[in-house]
């Protein structure tokens, strides 16, 4: 029988504020552990909590870039559960009225668009963080743990999608979309590395036209798009073979390792969850006025499809080359400051960014705004291409040199005597070289063997160290064959 | 009966407080004249009435995102049962 | 007359004319302290060292020649139900029997700014849930007018502290009657004010929505008194109130012509002793004869209050009480085999009784299949007493009740009947329902025991309920003192 995947995924973003979402604490990142609590995130007796403005507008901007609808009424409830990491063993969250509901976002896949609809989006408290000691680091088989409150009661912005997603794929692209939409609009940096942005999967399989869902399981720890990739295969895979067997599915939450390449049962004991939401009552209801929503949403920046648009239409670029371009916002600014600079075809940039800049960026791990090739580097290379002073061979190799020392191109290629040689007679003369020390490829060419003639004129570039100009000597080794 | 003994044992849990036969005993029973009093407003007729969380009507009240001060740690686990690395400590969680 | 028996206005008089030091006071209340708490047992926790130092700091103020607010150097009790930073506070309760807090309630930030002396932290019902001051998870409070009778509750320690000379005022909280119920049985007066007035920061909550902190005094002026500097918005509370502050003195006005009163037939029906009905009835003559308009009205939905009340108070408290898990704060049971083993036996050792009772009450009337049955329905039922007391104070400028349906009844002899316990707050809670303040004032005594009468006013109507109670207390004429 044939399976198709259905998948929803619960996006968990860290809002990019000041302060906390009900006390005025940092929310920087990376301190020594409990030095930013205070009474209200600590859930000492008696304190209480006063919402964070700036965490409101972010979560309804993001809601209107996704084309939600905004609740004019909403209010925060309290989650009751036990937890550690929870200093007040309640999560102040929404539930039935929460900010932002039935959006939805386009995604353009490789042949094909599709939408994805987004349920709510909500905004409640992160939690702390938990240090398991023993075990090796593992809840399980850990003999005690240790509780840092700094993350505890940062806002945190909750996105639930509909079960519209039907591959791994499409679950990375929305993921990066959302990403890329969160980053344009400056609510959160949305660093996976960091936790600061978080993606649950919900995935069950049925088969191919038949309406009603299958028995979802969840994954988690799917940290970074990758591993989100990769754990809805495995867990595609791993369903479909026990639906094919006869096995059931059994509801439960799955864990990804990354190393072992597989997802497994959360070894969490099963106890019967009743989170007794109500409504907080140490807040009170927020009522918006429809005006000041607008106002947001006029105030809205670029977001990815308008940017992709423009690029088609204001640069020439492939509806490729824009998808690309516009997959984070870094990206994009990237691109449109090089153009910026350069006065040839932007689709040059968009090949030299997409092509060979990406590709360092990826062998390293390196963010395109945290590299040391910034856009004044590419254009300056591609400029010196473009008036014939080095090569396009050349040019790969300055921008590794670019990439490890962050040196301009037109030092590097005085330092290193990189420039193109494209002397006639200095050409000629190394041709003549060629032909004189290849008798017997050259006699192979003669016999029609094309291959020949590629090896004659890596010899001559091997001759000029790579310097020569491919143009002319093609041109020149054809004539004097 | 409103509440049985095991609704009592489930909230019990629900809470986190342990308790004894005897005492699922005695508190089904308490709860239980507690709840068919307290129960008798399901009777009422409350079709198109609004629920009420607050006797004041205040609505909008947010704060700017401003940071102010923070406990030194310390104070924050000052009153801590148990602290290591300047961590509260908290026994075997599975 | 002993510096301890004196009022808040009188005593600042005789320290602005430097007729007598904050240290003699101190030393005049302290002295009390010694004779009787061991009788009265009002303190859960005595600062004599803090108290003097704050009344030479006051001193040394009044010698320089520095004007003193109306406040400064009176010596003050506090509910240990309000967080004072470095000293103990407890909530009544074992699980917070170390608990040493970082940071200062509001409320009483505000007073201790006012340059109060404070004497010290008050019994209560552990976590303010009771009406008898036996749920205490310390020992009992009793009665100065009789010492084997209960001081009410939840603030019994705040009540009993002012009744027996212990203090010159103190605070309280009120969720369903802790400060109007008290008050009623040790013969004082107590005020709950409007919801919001007054910060809930750093009161260890109750019933958020209910919860509201008041003062427990010798008389309406110091009501006033202490009212003026315990209100103001507070940033930190999101239900907190936006007014300008009045001054609250203005509206003692010894005058009632043309005032109208009305009298909810609920709250005069059965249940309420006969004796303090009368007693209650002698008040209403008073007030008549003193020019206000009295009639009976009715208030058809608040025979539903005490089920709503007990419905909504645990469920709040079910979840603001989660937080005392042994983690950050508080006792911890020493020999947990895992995380949940501690949270268990820590919770189940540390609380007492009742607060398991409300705790697994509130539970079940938020979980799964019961909400709208119990919860859902209850705020419902707020919604209609809400409007019965609209509809009232469309004709009447304050409503009045007897405070309580008895008088202070016998230690141990409601302890084991809990809705027993629940109907003594059968006047009170419909007011906290509604958010609405509300005031004790004493009326009489029936076998020697004190009755109070509670005059409910509008929303933020405090002026006008101060202005009744304050009439009725200069005509009644009230002096009678427990015999200690």
């Amino acid at each position: 029988m044939e399976y198709e995947s259905v998948i929803g995924l619960e996006i968990h973003v860290e809002l990019d504020t000041e302060s906390k979402m009900f006390c005025s604490c940092s929310t920087r990142f990376g301190e020594a552990p409990n030095t930013q609590t205070c009474p209200v995130c600590l859930g000492m007796p008696g304190s209480l909590p006063v919402p964070n403005k700036k965490a409101v507008e972010y979560v309804i901007r993001t809601g209107l870039a996704i084309f939600c609808d905004i609740s004019l009424f909403s209010q925060f409830h309290r989650k009751n559960y036990f937890y550690p990491d929870m200093p007040k063993n309640y999560q102040i969250s929404q539930y039935d009225i929460p900010l932002c509901i039935d959006g939805h976002v386009d995604l353009e896949m490789e042949d094909y668009a599709t939408t994805i609809g987004v349920t709510r989006i909500h905004l409640e408290e992160d939690t702390g963080k938990l240090l398991h000691i023993g075990g090796a680091g593992r809840i399980a088989g850990a003999d005690y743990s240790q509780v840092d409150f700094n993350r505890a009661g940062v806002p945190l912005m909750e996105i639930v999608s509909e079960p519209d997603i039907r591959t791994p794929e499409e679950a990375k692209t929305y993921a990066q979309k959302i990403r890329a939409i969160l980053v344009s609009l400056g609510v959160s940096d949305c660093n996976m590395d960091q936790g600061s942005m978080r993606v649950d999967a919900n995935i069950s399989l049925r088969p191919v036209g038949r309406e009603e869902f299958g028995v979802k399981a969840e994954l988690k720890n799917l940290n970074s798009f990758r591993s989100l990739q990769r754990g809805l295969a495995y867990e595609i895979e791993r369903q479909t073979k026990a639906l094919q067997s006869g096995e059931a599915i059994v509801q439960e939450t799955r864990h990804w390792d990354e190393t072992k390449n597989t997802t497994s049962t959360l070894r969490t004991k099963e106890y019967a969850h009743d989170y007794r939401y109500f409504p907080d009552p140490d807040l009170v209801p927020m009522e918006f006025d429809p005006e000041w929503i607008e106002g947001l949403r006029a105030e809205l920046p670029e977001l990815p499809d308008e940017r992709r648009e423009r690029y088609m239409k204001d640069f020439g670029l492939p509806a490729h080359d824009a998808n690309l371009l516009v997959e984070t916002k870094a990206t994009g600014d990237f691109f449109e400051a090089a153009v910026a600079l350069y006065s040839g075809d932007a689709k040059i940039m968009s090949n030299w960014i997409l092509g060979d800049l990406t590709y360092y960026l990826n062998a390293e791990n390196v963010e395109i705004d945290a590299g040391e090739v910034k856009p004044a580097h590419l254009v300056e290379m591609v400029d010196l291409i473009d008036d014939g002073t080095i090569s396009g061979k050349i040019a790969k190799e300055i921008i590794s040199e670019m990439f490890k020392t962050g040196k301009m191109p037109k030092a590097i290629v005085e330092e290193k005597g990189m420039t193109q040689i494209s002397g006639q007679d200095e050409i000629a003369k190394i041709v003549d070289d060629v032909i004189a020390q290849n008798p017997d490829a050259v006699q192979e060419f003669h016999d029609g063997k094309e291959r020949a003639f590629g090896f004659l004129v890596g010899q001559a570039m091997r001759l000029t160290k790579g310097r020569g100009n491919p143009q002319l000597i093609n041109k020149l080794l054809k004539e004097k064959l | 009966m409103a509440i049985s003994e095991k609704d009592v044992k489930h909230v019990a849990w629900l809470a986190r407080l342990a308790l004894s036969d005897t005492e699922v005993e005695r508190f089904a029973k308490q709860l239980d004249v507690i709840l068919e009093h307290a129960g008798k407003i399901a009777e009422l007729d409350t079709k198109d009435v609004q629920p009420t969380a607050h006797a004041i009507p205040l609505k909008n009240v947010l704060r700017e995102d401003k940071v102010g001060r923070c406990l030194a740690p310390e104070v924050a686990l000052a009153n801590a049962p148990h602290q290591e690395d300047q961590a509260f400590v908290v026994p075997r969680i599975v | 007359m002993k510096l301890f028996e004196l009022t808040i206005h009188e005593l600042h008089e005789k320290l602005v004319s430097k007729e007598i030091s904050a240290k003699e006071l101190a030393e005049s209340v302290f002295s009390r302290i010694d004779d009787v708490e061991e009788r009265v047992k009002s303190y859960i926790t005595v600062t004599r060292d803090e108290a003097f130092a704050k009344a030479d700091e006051i001193d040394k103020k009044i010698a320089s020649g520095e004007r003193i607010g109306p406040l400064a150097g009176i010596p003050t009790a506090i509910k240990d139900v309000m967080n004072t930073e470095g000293i103990r506070t407890t909530c009544g309760s074992k699980i917070l029997d170390n608990y040493i807090p970082v940071y200062t309630s509001t409320a009483v930030k505000n007073l201790l700014e006012e340059g109060i002396v404070m004497t010290g932290k008050t019994n209560m019902d552990e976590f303010a849930m009771g009406s008898s001051t036996e749920n205490s998870g310390f020992f009992v409070t009793r009665n100065p007018w009789d010492l084997e009778r209960v001081p009410g509750g939840s603030s019994g320690g705040s009540a009993s502290v002012v009744a027996a000379d212990e203090a010159i005022f103190s605070l309280g909280s009120d969720t369903g009657g802790s400060i109007r119920q008290p008050a009623a049985l040790c013969g004082i007066v107590g005020m709950k004010p409007t919801y919001g007035l007054v910060s809930r920061f750093g009161l260890i909550a109750f019933a958020s929505s209910l919860d509201q902190i008041g003062p427990f005094t010798k008389d309406v002026t110091d009501c006033a008194i202490v009212l003026n500097h315990l209100i103001g918005h507070d940033i930190n509370d999101s239900t907190s109130v936006k007014i300008d502050k009045p001054d609250y003195t203005k509206a003692l006005v010894n005058d009632l012509n043309g005032i109208t009163i009305g009298v909810p037939k609920e709250l005069m029906a059965e249940g309420i002793d006969p004796k303090i009905k009368a007693v209650i009835e002698n008040a209403l003559k008073l007030l008549e004869d003193n020019g206000a308009v009295v009639a009976e009205t009715s208030l058809p939905n608040i025979e539903h209050s005490l089920s709503a009340y007990y419905i909504i108070a645990p469920a709040e408290a079910s979840s603001n009480l989660a937080r005392f898990d042994g983690v950050r704060y508080g006792y911890r049971v020493p020999d947990a085999e895992d995380l949940i083993d501690m949270y268990m036996r820590t919770r189940a050792e540390g609380f007492g009784d009742e607060v398991k009772r409300r705790i697994m009450l509130g539970t079940y009337a938020l979980s799964a299949g019961y909400y709208d049955a119990y919860y859902g329905q209850a705020q419902k039922v707020r919604t209609l007493i809400m409007d019965d007391f609209n509809r009232a104070f469309a004709d009447y400028d304050v409503l009045v009740s007897p405070t309580t349906p008895t008088t202070a009844f016998k230690i141990g002899e409601k302890v084991d009947d809990p809705l027993a316990m629940y109907l003594s707050d059968i006047c009170t809670i419909p007011v906290n329902l509604a958010g609405l303040p509300g005031i004790s004032v004493p009326c009489g005594t029936v076998d020697g025991l004190p009755v109070g009468l509670q005059v409910i006013g509008k929303t933020l109507g405090e002026e006008m309920m101060l202005r009744v109670a304050y009439s009725f207390e200069q005509s009644f004429g009230w002096s009678e003192k427990p015999k200690l």
